[in-house]
């Protein structure tokens, strides 16, 4: 009998609980575990207290990126207390048999940026990850979602999660991306007309002519920023795009072909039923800028920042009040007018090869303007390399940026990487939270092509009418 | 983990949407190893000057809120980061449940980890225990809820009571304070046969 049509939640769903037992949550099945340095020592201690192993040691991948200096790393770590988080997953990771990629290993990097470089992320697994931006691997056709500490214990020692299914919500985006708009203009542009907590309790498949015209890197950057909209997952179905991405990659199956024989059953059937959908046009979009202090306070590069009394719902006036009152400006204003101290490129929304070539290639034969400090974070050890041997570090620091070592770094500045007070800055980040980059820093959100001709003009400028040198 | 049945509390009222963890619990403080004593840091950036004295404007430094248990929060409130550091510095401040109309996922699975009861009431229902709080306040007082997670119930002693949804699995945990890893593992057996059928060598452990 034939079965009824499933979407790739579905599918990967359905393959991956272990069993339900009554009156219980189902237990799924976690295919790959990522772990850092903040989120996982009460993990272990937790394990070592209850005297506990690790179910499967060989599913769970470690490397230190929030708290890492991004500064020379043959220098001693200065803050003690971040040394000691980093020194704590090192001891853990010996004593558990975690492999852990140091701070001397190429393969370092921001957590999300390594798993789908290492090929370690693959279609239509489950993983986790405590951290909220897992779901950047969903953009490879895998169920990725980030979750607490006790939760992480609870992967560490059996390899499974308590989880009710989530609803599913397909966010169609159709047409073609516009010239000069990016990935990160369209998930900007998806988060302010989804809201906040549009996504809450779903996971959101993205799908439609544009989603399926992006580079996997792309796909990476729109999926990362599905929290934002309060989706517990974002995931795109895999095609000869993720195929081709990840063949030859160091983790990637043996049997290439016979892997991707099975990953071509993933997506969604033809009349697949979607618990929502939502549907927006490419055409729509415009570089994006963030005005607020949420990412759904976004508006384009060709508008103004908004009146709170213009918003209808009391919550979004009295939100929008406070955060023009915190990020120092007045409803109104153009966002072109906003002038810069920072920019920051880099996090796991955009600090692959793709993103640093966009930004170099605004940059080439340009200066930053004097008012204006900048640094580029590589996302990985392996992506600062290939930038490297390619001239786009030439690029940055000719152009006046700071060129630094892999991290997380200024997108939660919990190293010394942060904005003083009142500083604003460009950030191709995914958080514009109240001192996310230091406490009483501004953050504006924006691709990296955005932030890069920020940097040079010292003010938002439509990259769209860039001249290219 | 603590467990929960009945919570008689003194209601601290946050009166704004999208409060996400980074507000709950800032950055600086998520470079401990410990699970213990973040409730000194609950808040920080809201709760104490750059000179390190209390803010007299939020809310949780006001005399209505002076020894609070339950929190009333607007819409989405936990969104962000995933840091279970938050409800840790709830839970170590004294929060015992939090009321808002939505929460956010991550969240919601970290609070019912830790003994909090995350609870979501429509959000007229929100905006009527936002007025009645205020109502006390205004008279110089304080205002209470009580919690009853095995009737599923909020109510005050002035004839306001709700019911509230959860999943009847992690009301058990809460209730009878499960270990829910202990609880897991009781399934390893059904855990190695998925993994055989999956062509998993066998686990380590």
């Amino acid at each position: 009998m034939p079965s009824a049509p499933r979407t790739l939640l579905d599918k990967i769903w359905d393959d991956h609980v272990v069993c339900t037992p009554p009156g219980e949550l189902p237990l799924l099945y976690i295919d790959r575990h990522l772990v850092h340095e903040v989120t996982s020592p009460q993990a272990f201690e937790g394990l070592r207290l209850a005297g506990r192993r690790l179910r499967r040691p060989e599913a769970t991948f470690a490397t230190p990126d929030h708290n890492v200096p991004t500064t020379d790393r043959r220098l001693p770590i200065a803050d003690p207390i971040s040394k000691q988080q980093i020194d704590t997953l090192r001891a853990n990771c010996r004593e558990f048999g975690v492999r852990l990629f140091d701070l001397d290993d190429v393969d370092q990097g921001i957590v999300h940026v390594i798993g789908p470089e290492l090929g370690i992320t693959q279609p239509g697994m489950t993983i986790v990850c405590g951290d909220s931006h897992t779901a950047t691997h969903g953009a490879m056709g895998a169920l990725a979602f980030g979750i607490g500490t006790s939760e992480v214990e609870h992967v560490l020692a059996t390899q499974t999660l308590r989880q009710a299914k989530p609803k599913s919500l397909e966010v169609r985006v159709e047409g073609s991306l516009p010239a000069g708009v990016t990935a990160k203009d369209i998930v900007l542009y998806l988060i302010g007309r989804l809201s906040t907590e549009g996504g809450v309790g779903h996971v959101i498949e993205y799908t439609g002519e544009c989603i399926r015209s992006l580079g996997m890197e792309q796909r990476m950057t729109v999926c990362n920023m599905s929290i934002e909209a309060g989706a517990r997952a974002g995931m795109i179905a895999p095609d000869a795009v993720t195929f081709d991405y990840l063949r030859g990659r160091d983790h990637a199956p043996k049997d290439y072909d016979a892997a991707v024989a099975h990953w071509e059953k993933l997506p969604s059937d033809p009349g697949a039923v979607y618990d929502r959908v939502e549907i927006f046009r490419a055409a729509d979009v415009v570089p994006q800028v963030t005005w607020g202090t949420n990412p759904a306070q976004v508006t384009g590069i060709d508008a103004a920042v908004p009146d709170p009394a213009a918003f209808a719902d009391p919550n979004d006036r009295s939100s929008a009040a406070r955060a023009l009152d915190y990020m120092g400006l007045s409803g109104g204003t153009r966002i072109v007018d906003i002038p810069l101290d920072r920019v920051f490129i880099g996090s796991c929304t955009n600090s692959r090869i793709e993103d640093l070539r966009a930004a170099a290639s605004v940059l080439r034969g340009y200066r930053v303007a004097p008012s204006v400090r900048a640094m580029v974070v590589p996302g990985s050890g392996r992506v600062k390399r290939q930038a490297e041997q390619e001239g786009l570090d030439r690029i940055f620091r000719e152009a006046g940026f700071d060129w630094r070592e892999a991290g997380c770094s200024m997108c939660l500045g919990m190293n010394p990487d942060t904005l003083a007070p009142q500083e604003r800055c460009a950030s191709t980040s995914n958080r514009n939270f109240e001192g996310r980059q230091g406490k009483g820093g501004r953050t504006h959100l924006v691709s990296p092509a955005m932030a890069a001709a920020a940097a040079v003009t010292g003010h938002f400028v439509d990259v769209r009418e860039w001249h290219y040198k | 983990m603590q467990s929960f049945t009945t919570h008689t509390g003194i209601v601290a009222a946050i009166n704004r949407a999208n409060v996400d963890t980074d507000q709950i619990i800032p950055k600086q403080f998520l470079k401990r190893i410990e699970r213990t004593g973040f409730g000194q840091f609950l808040f920080f950036d809201w709760r104490f000057l750059p000179d390190g004295s209390l803010n007299p404007d939020f809310e949780l430094n006001q005399p209505p809120a002076a020894g609070a248990s339950i929190l009333l929060a607007r819409r989405n409130f936990g969104c962000g980061s995933s840091r279970e550091h938050a409800p840790w510095s709830l839970a170590d401040y004294g929060f015992r449940a939090v009321v808002a109309p939505t929460f956010a996922d991550i969240f919601f699975n970290n609070c019912v980890q830790n003994g909090i009861v995350p609870i979501r009431l429509d959000e007229s229902d929100v905006d009527e225990l936002f007025r009645r709080a205020g109502a006390a306040a205004a008279k110089g007082g304080q205002y209470h809820l009580h919690v009853d997670l095995k009737a599923c119930t909020v109510s005050d002693d002035a004839g306001f009571q709700r019911s509230f949804a959860v999943d009847p699995f992690r009301r058990q945990c809460l209730l009878e304070g499960l270990d829910d890893i202990a609880l897991s593992l009781r399934h390893t057996d059904e855990i190695a046969v998925w993994e055989t059928a999956h062509g998993l060598p066998a686990a380590a452990h």
